[in-house]
């Protein structure tokens, strides 16, 4: 529901009427757009409309479920992925603006079914909890750590900050991000 | 813990894996044939009568399937069955901008949300009662006529012990002030969610996000008017609850209706500012509070006035009205007590219950109001608290029993490890200006000893009904099945039963296997709040892997040719609060509230061997393996066994003494270390030492997980959350305006699990999940007294407050 009218503004309802006539069907399908894409290392063509979200095309298309949809408005970070590399928020991004490039979901991180080290250390911490902010954070960690192999707290903090977590207080993921790092670090020193 | 191979040990909760690779499927990441997807249309209006309401061109909308509105429901609902007052959709009226007015099912989003702008909706503004105070005054026109009275008042609730003239006349020090508390949302990452798949035959299997299955399972049937039989309520994973998924709500109706109406699946997922709409959080509150200190003696006489605003509908108000005062009978000896709480109606999203439901904001004014007192009467508040708190096996004023209490050695383990008597010293101020250390504790409940629900069935007596049943199953490999109604909401439940069950038996926690939550497969259980789960529904499951051990302890007896063992009856407690009440149920050794399951074997690294066999020494020594043992006792058949959980009869015999009656309480202990700005404002919460005593704790990892989070909801209550209406409307409805607390707010933790042994509780345990949360907020407060001198009475301590606190005291001189 449009937020202006739930607070009381009833203009829009006139605006409902118009976008009705500007969506009809025939319309739709002039206004696809084609685009090539690489999704958890699956090269793919879609055909998305201008409106339709990255989330939607991933979750409601490809049923890539473990992105998340918390707010839908680019507040709560939980539907973060990462596109060629960098976290992005996929409720907020249009669909048609990846073609292109990679996309990685949660999906796509263990590879070869064995999990990335950020994913063993957040079990192992503790760090989940409900889990709605689990792929986020671990996408945003893994990131972090492509990035900076020895990031400082004030650093995992920003990294952790960009999703909302309600359960755990960020204290465990926290942890477990540093976790990782130093397993990581580990493994790299020959 | 001696001698236990699973519960004490750090265990990653199950799910985990899933969890963190993105399989967990969440309500809304279901995929059902084909589904319908749902819109609702919500008022726009604070209070108004539903004049005209037209939903027939949006039938017509290419895509739609049906539409609905209040006409299309006879009953309403509500989780108490004391106010059933809630509409699955708004029928005639409308009484919070928010609330459904119509819904719609269509091919696809698009149309289902352009078809809602078809419908016509004529609305007669009614003047709508937004405030608390206002809500009291006499009307012509309540918000529910129903009740016929001549205000909105909800409920009042009200109880006095001892004598309160003569309690305050023996105090030395009386303080006294008035607090305002402003509402709160759970603000859980995952919005509401619900699919219902129809089969063939008609009937409905309702996924929902929901901490009550087996609650909306009820409530489904009756608002629908179809029979409990061909409903089946299933809770996937759930992403976080808090308490904002325990009650039934109208959007599981109205999804259920219209797959009834049109024979399709159908979805729905509700939008952040939607779940605002919905709400369901903590009550605004304003709270009058008088406390009487004896140096000695202690508190001898507090007396609290509330005033409570539950929104539109009646939720889980009437307990929320009760919490707000017998919450305050512990954690220290209050002879002297009298409340009276007063919950309204007014035009806003209902309130109901949050993660330390009614106990929270009572407690920061008596915190705060203790703090005082000690200051006033020259006392260190640390050494006060300890000196007056509950001890085991006593007996409140209002008749808790507690029957065990660790708090004494946790404030004193937290005085130690946060080094009080350095920074408090004798008197407070001692750390440089700006900096503060502040002292709070706080008690909660594990479960309502009375279920909500089913407590007038058969016009049984209301704590003979079964809080919990669990049951299991047995595989030709030995590995358990457990049947359980608890909800996993995130806390980890699931885990905790399965661990109970891998302790009693003696196998690998990989080889219990969770079915939790679905009201087709497990056996009835009141679902995740008010604390209940590790106490009640652990002790269900311990129950009932004992009776399975006693099947596999007789079949290792059959095969090592010895006699079937011989099960002692166990001493009954002697504690003397349960004389004239019932006595536990010692029937079957197996039924007890925490039998004793000596029973001369040991069960250990999936062997089970013979100590003392049945007092007869010639068995001892022997031992064979779970499985042969298993094998036998599979030869008679499938081999399953079911535990319940029965709170032990207590409580006195006055109006609401079911209320906060609980089989046994957590306590804690918060000291709180802060640095407050003068300039700005600004509290940053730099430290918190927190002593929980949760009795037993059977999965470390989880009871610190439960403790942090309460201490991040906590913080977000006492620095920065607030729900703003303006009108009626929410201001704020989005994580954006709706500020929780970042990484950047959490503080250290130094988190205390003080030794205490519950003897009512599975293995020793309480509850973690919530008490936690309210003692902290004072303990900010009262640091933040400590920091600059200024007693703040409005949560959230927002900066502007601090501020102004702080110019009104350099204006004073300090």
């Amino acid at each position: 529901m449009c937020r202006t009218r739930a607070r009381g503004c009833d203009s829009c309802e006139a605006h409902g009427v118009e976008s009705i006539n500007m969506r009809n069907k025939s319309s739709d399908q002039s206004r696809l757009q084609l685009i090539n894409i690489e999704v958890n290392g699956v090269k793919m063509a879609r055909a998305v409309l201008p409106e339709t979200t990255l989330l939607e095309m991933l979750r409601d298309e490809l049923k890539l479920t473990g992105v998340k949809r918390g707010c839908d408005t680019g507040d709560c970070g939980c539907c973060s992925v990462l596109l060629d590399g960098k976290p992005v928020l996929s409720c907020i991004l249009p669909a048609c603006e990846v073609n292109g490039r990679k996309v990685t979901t949660i999906e796509g991180v263990a590879k070869d079914g064995s999990l990335h080290p950020v994913q063993e250390s957040m079990i192992a911490s503790g760090a989940i909890q409900c889990g709605f902010c689990t792929p986020a954070m671990v996408l945003n960690a893994v990131n972090l750590l492509e990035e900076n192999k020895d990031p400082s707290q004030e650093e995992i903090k920003e990294c952790v900050s960009g999703t909302v977590c309600r359960c755990t207080g960020y204290t465990k993921i926290e942890n477990a991000v540093a976790e990782a790092a130093k397993k990581m670090r580990a493994s790299d020193s020959p | 813990m001696s001698g236990y191979n699973v519960i004490g040990k750090p265990t990653p909760c199950l799910g985990s894996l899933d969890k963190v690779t993105g399989r967990a499927q969440y309500t809304d990441d279901i995929v059902l044939h084909n589904p319908l997807i749902v819109r609702i249309l919500r008022s726009t209006r604070a209070s108004a009568k539903i004049k005209e309401i037209d939903t027939t061109l949006a039938e017509r909308f290419p895509g739609v399937k049906a539409a609905i509105t209040g006409k299309d429901f006879k009953n309403t609902f509500g989780v108490l069955p004391i106010s059933k007052d809630e509409p699955a959709i708004a029928k005639d009226v409308v009484r919070y901008i928010g609330e459904p007015v119509a819904a719609v099912a269509a091919e696809n989003a698009k149309a289902a949300e352009e078809a809602m702008r078809l419908i016509y909706v004529k609305y007669t503004d009614i003047k709508p009662c937004l405030d608390s105070r206002q809500a009291l005054e006499k009307t012509g026109s309540t918000i529910h006529p129903e009740l016929k009275r001549d205000t909105n008042l909800h409920k009042s609730a009200h109880q006095q012990f001892g004598d309160m003239s003569e309690g305050f006349k023996n105090a030395s020090a009386v303080v006294e002030g008035s607090f305002e508390f402003k509402p709160l949302n759970h603000a859980f990452t995952e919005p509401h969610a619900t699919q219902v798949e129809i089969d063939g035959s008609g009937d409905l299997t309702v996924y929902s996000s929901t901490q009550v299955p087996h609650y909306l399972h009820i409530a489904l049937s009756e608002v629908l008017e179809f029979p409990l039989h061909r409903i089946r309520v299933v809770k996937p994973f759930l992403g976080g609850g808090f308490g904002g998924k325990s009650d039934p709500f109208g959007h599981e109706m109205i999804c259920a209706k219209l797959a009834l109406m049109t024979g399709r699946n159908t979805k729905l997922a509700l939008s952040r500012e939607e779940v605002f709409f919905t709400n369901h959080g903590r009550h605004p509150t304003e709270i009058k509070m008088k406390l009487g200190l004896h140096p000695e003696c202690g508190i001898t006489a507090l007396e609290t006035e509330a005033l409570i605003d539950g929104g539109a509908y009646g939720s889980f108000g009437v307990v929320t009205s009760y919490y707000n005062g017998v919450l305050l009978q512990g954690p220290y000896r209050v002879p002297n007590f009298s409340f009276k709480c007063d919950r309204v109606y007014t035009n806003k999203p209902m309130c109901g219950a949050m993660r330390g439901h009614g106990g929270v904001n009572p407690r920061f004014a008596s915190e705060v109001l203790l703090d005082m007192a000690c200051v006033k009467a020259g006392i260190d508040p640390c050494e006060a608290r300890l000196k007056f708190l509950l001890q085991e096996n006593t007996i409140t004023a209002n008749e808790f029993r507690i029957t065990s209490c660790g708090l004494s050695e946790g404030l004193k383990t937290a005085m130690e490890r946060s080094g009080w008597r350095e920074k408090y010293g004798e008197k407070h101020g001692k750390l440089p200006y700006g900096k503060g250390i502040g002292v709070a504790c706080g008690f909660f409940i594990s479960g309502s000893a009375l279920p909500i629900l089913w407590n007038n069935q058969g016009g049984k007596d209301k704590s003979e009904a079964t809080q919990s049943t669990v049951r299991l199953t047995i595989d030709f490999d030995g590995g358990v099945t457990v049947y359980t109604g608890a909800s996993d909401i995130g806390q980890g439940s699931d885990t905790v039963i399965a661990m109970m069950v891998a302790e009693v038996l003696g196998i690998p926690l990989s080889m219990i296997k969770i079915i939790a939550a679905d009201t087709r497969l497990c056996p009835v259980d009141f679902g995740s709040y008010s604390s209940r789960v590790t106490f009640m529904a652990g002790n269900a499951a311990r129950n009932a892997a004992i009776r399975m051990r006693k099947a596999l302890t007789e079949a290792a007896c059959k095969l090592m040719g010895l006699p079937p063992p011989v099960y002692k009856r166990p001493e009954e407690p002697v504690n003397f609060f349960r004389q004239g009440g019932r006595k536990p149920d010692f029937s079957s050794v197996y039924l007890g509230p925490n039998p004793d399951y000596s029973d001369g074997f040991i069960f250990k690294d999936m062997k089970i061997g013979c100590v003392s066999a049945s007092g007869s020494a010639s068995g001892s020594g022997k031992s064979i393996s779970y499985m042969e043992a298993v094998s036998k006792a599979l030869e008679g058949g499938a081999l399953q066994a079911s535990g319940i959980y029965v709170s032990p009869k207590m409580g006195g015999k006055f109006k609401g003494a079911g209320a906060g009656l609980s089989p046994s309480y957590s306590f804690t202990a918060f000291i709180t270390e802060v640095s407050v700005d003068p300039d700005t404002g600004f509290v940053k919460v730099d430290k918190v030492t927190c002593a929980h005593d949760c009795g037993t704790p059977i999965n470390p990892l989880a009871v610190e997980g439960q403790i942090e989070g309460s201490i991040h909801m906590g913080l977000g209550q006492a620095l920065m959350e607030s729900m703003n209406y303006v009108d009626g409307a929410i201001q704020n409805p989005s994580f954006l305006e709706y500020k929780i607390p970042s990484p950047f707010e959490q503080p250290k933790i130094d988190i205390i699990c003080p030794r205490s042994d519950e003897s009512e509780g599975p293995f020793g345990a309480k509850e973690v999940g919530e008490g936690a949360l309210a003692p902290l907020v004072p303990s900010v407060a009262n640091a933040i007294y400590d920091a600059v001198g200024i007693r703040l009475m409005s949560v959230p301590m927002t900066p502007d407050k601090v501020l102004e606190a702080i110019s009104k005291v350099r204006e004073g001189g300090r």
